[in-house]
């Protein structure tokens, strides 16, 4: 692992126009409607290490990773992998190399693979458009290299999407992920739409791949257990703002921000150590109008006047007030 | 058979016999529903012997009614066979020319099928293009197309046929009619066939594009033409297929229709709606089987054709199984 961060992350904004169409807008005299989806989100990730991004649904953690992969287009801000910025007018040569070592894993195992194509040519497709492998043999062989490396028989290549289960599907998208020697893969939920029990499996897979084949992870999920498991250092959203990075140990170890401290606490204890568990109060509000000040302000216990006014910078990695200005209570011992 | 150690090598012997077992296993499948119906099936046949009548009937006609030199203006008007003065040279009789029947029934179809094929083509291609680019695009290419469209639908698609053959006629002439009216019909056709094609590809298109495997393609920089070639089409032809079968029915009776309103093929051409219309004007002097066999033959065709369509909608479409 090296210092040099492959990923950085400046700034990143994306705001969706909503609005209805133009005829029915201006028949009903309203404005546009802008959704801020993503709002200023800064992070780097360095070689080798995996950044998981955390919040609930709506808190704009997808579309960072359709910016960071390209996807979308960002509104503002900028994506630079390994130094490179990947808008803008120049460095198209540059951005096209780098392409290559970008891949996806999707969240629904079975909506990203072509039900009308058979394994072997869903995992040759990168193979051939990045030219990995010119002649019909050879991307046959590297694909079956790929599927005995997730686990599954080089064989399979020949069945269709639709006769694997989700977890087979999804070592099949990891295969695929990998198959122009990508190193650094953008994780969607990956393991959200598999039973429990495969869930592990997956994420075990990924682990493994990710130390023997020096991978770089940007992993979403909304599953603290998940990101427990995975995570070097963990980003948490809330309505398209990081509100807390810290390395996972540290984040689990001492929340600091309110929001954090709220998700931690509603985490199932499996220790069943009778500590109670507090539930996640309220609703992620409608980013289309979004809180003034903090956004986090109508769930915060302790949110006082400045919070409702003043958005927080972060500071060391939190960007609350209360923290700031030191009104954030001790954690309990246990935690 | 195999053993791990090969470094990956896919062994030629089973991945070449797998796909085989897969489609006949596949194929069983679709003939089990298909033979469990019987309508189906009779249906089926009954298209296949006017499809392959007609297009060999070169062969199989025992005179070519386009060859004016084989005709014998005294034998017009002769009733069946079985009938009563019936000449045992012409089964279905002869119409008002002394063309054998049997054989322009055969010839007619022939003509009907290929305009109907022709047109339904010209119009599934445009239609796929359009809904393809209309529902990739979005936005105001899609408003406008599918405005076009609705239209369009607003027009009976023999009034549609009716405003080309007119405005082709007044183009190149009424001297030219002979030569340019199979080519009319085929364009009326496939430019009023082809909303249908648009609305449902666009539709489709519009629930693919935003799955995730056309991202993925996306992702690893394939051009948007291959992703609607290579992932989005494949996706969207299910429900095309249907409506293609069903089409070529419909096109048939459009050709018909255009033909016995007198804007189709000259008399020297026959198609059946051609025939149909001679005979309808001996109808009521008595000579009514001019009429009666192109008009069955046509209704036998147009019905077979769409029930063997409805068993494909069913067949294919995976939730009804």
């Amino acid at each position: 692992m090296t210092e040099f961060p492959l990923i950085e992350v400046t700034d990143l904004r994306r705001t969706f126009d909503v609005s209805k169409p133009w005829l029915e807008r201006t028949l009903a005299r309203e404005s546009r409607q802008l959704l801020k989806a993503v709002d200023g989100v800064s992070f780097h990730i360095r070689k080798g290490e995996t950044f998981a991004l955390v919040g609930e649904s709506g808190s704009g953690k997808s579309t960072v990773a359709r910016m960071v992969v390209g996807l979308l287009e960002p509104s503002g801000g900028e994506v630079r992998i390994a130094g490179v910025p990947m808008t803008g007018g120049s460095h198209a040569a540059e951005r096209r190399r780098l392409r290559r070592r970008i891949q996806m894993i999707f969240q629904d195992p079975f909506a990203s693979l072509d039900p009308r194509w058979r394994v072997g040519d869903i995992i040759g497709e990168p193979i051939r458009a990045f030219g990995v492998a010119e002649n019909r043999r050879d991307v046959t062989a590297r694909a079956g290299e790929l599927l005995r490396l997730v686990g599954l028989d080089p064989a399979d290549a020949q069945k269709f999407p639709h006769e694997f289960s989700g977890g087979q599907r999804q070592r099949i998208a990891i295969a695929r992920a990998l198959a122009a020697d990508s190193d650094f893969i953008v994780c969607d939920e990956p393991t959200s739409a598999l039973d429990v029990s495969v869930q592990a499996q997956i994420l075990n897979l990924m682990r493994d791949l990710q130390d023997r084949l020096g991978l770089t992870y940007l992993f979403i999920s909304h599953n603290l257990a998940v990101v427990r498991h995975m995570a070097t250092t963990i980003g948490v959203m809330y309505l398209g703002r990081l509100v807390e990075v810290a390395p996972a140990r540290q984040l689990f170890a001492a929340p600091r921000h309110p929001y954090t401290r709220m998700l931690l606490d509603a985490v199932p204890d499996l220790a069943m150590s009778g500590r109670p568990r507090t539930p996640v109060q309220g609703e992620i509000p409608s980013p289309i109008s979004p809180p003034s000040g903090c956004t986090f302000h109508p769930r915060c216990g302790l949110a006082n006047d400045r919070c409702r006014a003043e958005a927080p910078a972060p500071i060391d990695g939190v960007a609350c007030h209360a923290v700031a200005e030191g009104r954030v209570p001790e954690l309990r011992a246990s935690a | 058979m195999s053993t791990p150690a090969t470094k990956g090598i896919v062994e030629p012997a089973p991945a070449a016999a797998a796909p085989k077992a897969r489609w006949r296993w596949r194929d069983s499948d679709i003939l089990a529903s298909f033979l469990s119906s019987k309508v189906t099936v009779l249906s089926a046949i009954v298209s296949v012997l006017l499809i392959g009548g007609s297009l060999l009937a070169p062969l199989v006609a025992p005179t070519n009614p386009f060859d004016p030199a084989t005709v014998d203006l005294m034998d017009s008007l002769m009733p069946p066979r079985w009938v009563e003065g019936g000449d045992p040279r012409f089964l279905l009789g002869t119409d008002n020319q002394g063309r054998d029947l049997y054989s322009a029934i055969l010839y007619g179809m022939r003509v009907s099928l290929i305009i109907g094929l022709a047109g339904v083509a010209i119009a599934a291609v445009l239609g796929i293009g359009l809904g393809l680019f209309a529902g990739w695009v979005g936005g105001r290419v899609d408003a406008f197309v599918m405005r076009v469209a609705d239209v369009q639908l607003t027009f009976p698609a023999i009034l549609i046929a009716l405003l080309i053959d007119g405005v082709v006629h007044g183009i190149v002439g009424n001297a030219q009619r002979e030569n340019t009216a199979f080519a009319v019909l085929i364009l009326s056709i496939g430019l009023s066939f082809w909303v249908q094609y648009a609305r449902t590809v666009r539709g489709s298109t519009m629930v693919e594009k935003n799955k995730d495997y056309v991202q993925a393609a996306r992702l690893i920089g394939i051009p948007a033409p291959l992703i609607l070639l290579k992932h989005v089409l494949p996706n969207v032809i299910g429900p095309v297929l249907v409506i293609l079968t069903i089409n070529i029915a419909l096109a048939v009776i459009t050709e018909a229709t255009l033909s016995f309103l007198g804007v189709g093929l000259p008399p020297t051409q026959p198609s059946l709606g051609t025939l149909i219309r001679i005979g309808n004007d001996f109808l009521f002097s008595g000579e009514w089987w001019i009429v009666a066999f192109p008009g069955l033959t046509l209704a036998a065709f147009v019905l077979a054709v769409n029930l063997v369509g409805d068993w494909l909608r069913d067949a294919l479409n995976p939730k009804l199984r």
